[in-house]
């Protein structure tokens, strides 16, 4: 297995310089939503506060909790911890590469053709499972799925080219 | 006692065959998530939602409350046959639980986690059955601005008293507010935050919301720390339930104190946690032997167990009477309500008393047959955990994206899933809270709007907010509570300059 790699347990990124990144993406977010939100009105009427006033002092809020949080760190001495090390790293691509793929197959094939992919294709490839296994796995997790959401519960499901075929 | 009369006519909406096996498909769905490492009773409640859009709401609310109460169980299972705690208030159960397992008395620690849980949450109802009409015709007479301040008081409280960074904390908080924003302003009828984007004109829905962030963020957590289930074979003879409940009176102490933090913390916005972890210290430094906890005593099952278990169900109580919740499971479950169109809060006891009373009535069955379902059923639950978890994670994660999807019937909502996942991946990383985030998100509209119209009604005058002894009282103690550390600060410093230095025994 991968993990007898000596560069496994080598950190990808630090803590902190993950945390640095979220407080500028959310300083960010907070200045462009201050903004839109003072173009839509920020001002105390005579009956109250305008549509924008609460987000708006909200986006403040949020934006100066971000700069106290990026000037805090960045004051910060010392060596920083891993946020992930490269084997955790490959091992939660694993998981997020495929549901990725799998929201995106899912709008062309739709949910169920998608998500038998996904349970079969993640537990033969992925989970090392015999690929019977897999097979049986996928397809029944998808029957059922497909018969208690939209057969008993009336739950539509985005649906592709192959419920088309048997006429859904 | 008008209570009773009440919750006699509940169980009469209960008991019908219908209502009945939704509660029990309800029960093993939920253990079934409980069981799961990585999914607890909010994930488990949040994707399993969609399954009851279709169904009336008392029948929904019953199966929804059942797939709770299944999970708390079966939380109990993975935490002592697998020193996994499936949620962060089972941490504390580890601790005694695990060992007991250890040296072969697993029947013994699983038949004393259930039945505190049992009693944790029987009592915890019985104080709803009994306070929450009371308090409900007590909010009645609240206007914009008593619910304003009600909303206050649970966000500052959050910030106040949380033991998270403070500046993360008012991230969450503030990011959950400002989410809830997005979309058609309903005051004014004007667009906010959409950036021309039609498919924000909905806003942010709280449920796709929580089921990345619990959801989809969990399975990349488990994943990452790849747990290796190594777990301890359980079976259950009615010989050892018999044994454990024979010792029960001994330990009423313990069960009546942790029931009692149990019941406070739950009904303080945040406290589920913090509850399990005082029951379990407080039996500790009363025991007559404090050296034994930590290495398989029973009393340290007992104690946390039945404290986390009267908090979550006590968090219920403001749910149901104001409109608050008390957790994020009872966050999902009021979001759950306004999918079909209730209102909670005080009204609910006036308008839809079947749907209350009901879900009050099953509060006690679903307790009584989910102990009894779990007691008899541990060695199938049991082996769920030995399912490889390539198998169950993307099980997890085609439930994830049905539920997402199923909200607002939106293929965008399943990539906003997505994202908040990868936030609630990163956020939990690096320590910023999410249930403030959570509870804002879902608040928010309703405090917003409250705010405006009691701004509305007294023309602007913020002094609204002060212009009665209940509603002013309130306000200030919000106020308190959110300045709580810096008013502790000064209190400390006060006192060690006024007390001599000689006179400092303990300093």
């Amino acid at each position: 297995m991968a993990e007898e790699n000596p560069t496994a347990a080598q950190p990808v990124v630090g803590m902190r310089s993950v945390e640095v990144v979220v407080y500028l993406i959310l300083l960010g977010a907070a200045l462009l939503l201050g903004y839109d939100n003072w173009r839509t009105g920020m001002s105390w009427e005579a009956d109250g506060p305008q549509a924008g006033y609460f987000p708006f002092y909200l986006s403040v809020l949020l934006g100066a909790a971000s700069v106290y949080g990026l000037v805090s760190k960045l004051m910060e001495g010392g060596a920083s911890d891993a946020f992930v090390t490269r084997e955790q790293f490959r091992r939660v691509m694993q998981v997020f590469v495929p549901t990725l793929l799998f929201c995106l197959f899912m709008q062309w094939l739709g949910l169920y053709v998608a998500s038998f992919l996904l349970i079969t294709g993640f537990m033969w490839i992925i989970g090392r499972i015999a690929l019977w296994k897999s097979l049986l796995a996928g397809v029944l997790f998808s029957l059922i799925m497909f018969l208690t959401f939209d057969v008993a519960f009336d739950v539509i499901m985005p649906k592709g080219p192959l419920e088309a075929a048997f006429g859904y | 006692m008008e209570a009773l009369g009440l919750l006699l006519h509940g169980f009469s909406v209960l008991l019908t065959f219908k209502t009945l096996t939704f509660m029990i498909i309800g029960l093993v769905l939920g253990i079934f998530v409980g069981v799961l490492p990585g999914l607890g009773g909010p994930n488990g409640v949040a994707i399993l939602l969609p399954l009851t859009f279709t169904m009336d709401p008392t029948t929904a609310i019953v199966m929804l409350s059942c797939i709770y109460w299944g999970a708390l169980f079966g939380g109990a299972i993975t935490s002592i046959l697998f020193n996994i705690p499936g949620e962060a208030w089972s941490v504390a159960t580890t601790f005694d639980g695990y060992p007991m397992a250890q040296q072969g008395r697993a029947a013994e620690a699983l038949t004393a986690a259930f039945t505190s849980s049992f009693i944790g949450s029987l009592v915890a109802v019985a104080l709803i059955t009994f306070l929450a009409p009371g308090i409900a015709t007590f909010a009645l007479q609240f206007g914009p601005p008593e619910f304003f301040a009600v909303y206050l008081l649970t966000f500052c409280s959050f910030v106040g008293l949380g033991r998270e960074d403070k500046h993360k904390t008012i991230i969450s908080m503030s990011l959950g507010l400002l989410l809830a924003g997005i979309g058609l302003d309903t005051v004014s009828g004007q667009l906010r935050m959409t950036f021309g984007w039609s498919e924000l004109l909905r806003g942010v829905n709280f449920l796709v919301a929580v089921i990345g962030l619990f959801g989809i963020s969990e399975i990349l957590l488990t994943m990452e720390e790849r747990l290796a289930l190594r777990g301890h074979a359980a079976s259950i003879s009615l010989r050892v339930v018999l044994n454990v409940w024979k010792d029960l009176p001994r330990y009423w102490v313990t069960l009546l104190r942790s029931s009692a933090i149990g019941c406070w913390l739950g009904i303080t916005p945040g406290g589920a946690i913090a509850a399990s972890f005082m029951g379990y210290n407080l039996a500790k430094r009363f025991s007559k032997d404090p050296e034994g906890f930590g290495k398989g005593k029973i009393e340290g099952v007992f104690a946390p167990e039945t404290a986390a278990h009267a908090s979550g169900t006590a968090a219920l109580l403001p749910m149901l009477a104001l409109g608050i919740p008390g957790s994020g499971t009872a966050a999902i479950l009021l979001g759950g309500l306004m999918v079909w169109g209730l209102n909670p809060g005080p009204l609910l006891f006036v308008e839809h008393k079947d749907f209350v009373w009901g879900l009050i009535a099953s509060m006690y069955l679903g307790n009584v047959v989910g102990l009894v379902m779990v007691l008899t059923t541990v060695p199938i639950f049991a082996a769920i955990l030995r399912v490889p978890f390539s198998a169950i994670a993307p099980m997890i994660v085609v439930s994830c994206a049905i539920g997402a999807f199923a909200i607002q019937n939106a293929m965008f909502d399943v990539w906003l899933m997505l994202l908040f996942g990868v936030v609630g991946y990163v956020f939990k990383k690096i320590g910023i809270p999410l249930a403030p985030f959570t509870l804002a998100l879902v608040l928010g509209n309703r405090a917003e709007s409250s705010f405006r119209l009691s701004m509305i009604g007294s023309g602007g005058d913020m002094w609204v907010f002060w212009s009665n002894w209940l509603v002013g009282s309130i306000t200030t103690l919000a106020l308190i509570l959110l300045f709580w550390p810096l008013i502790h600060l000064a209190f400390e410093r006060a006192r060690q300059s006024m007390i001599p230095k000689s006179w400092r025994l303990f300093g």
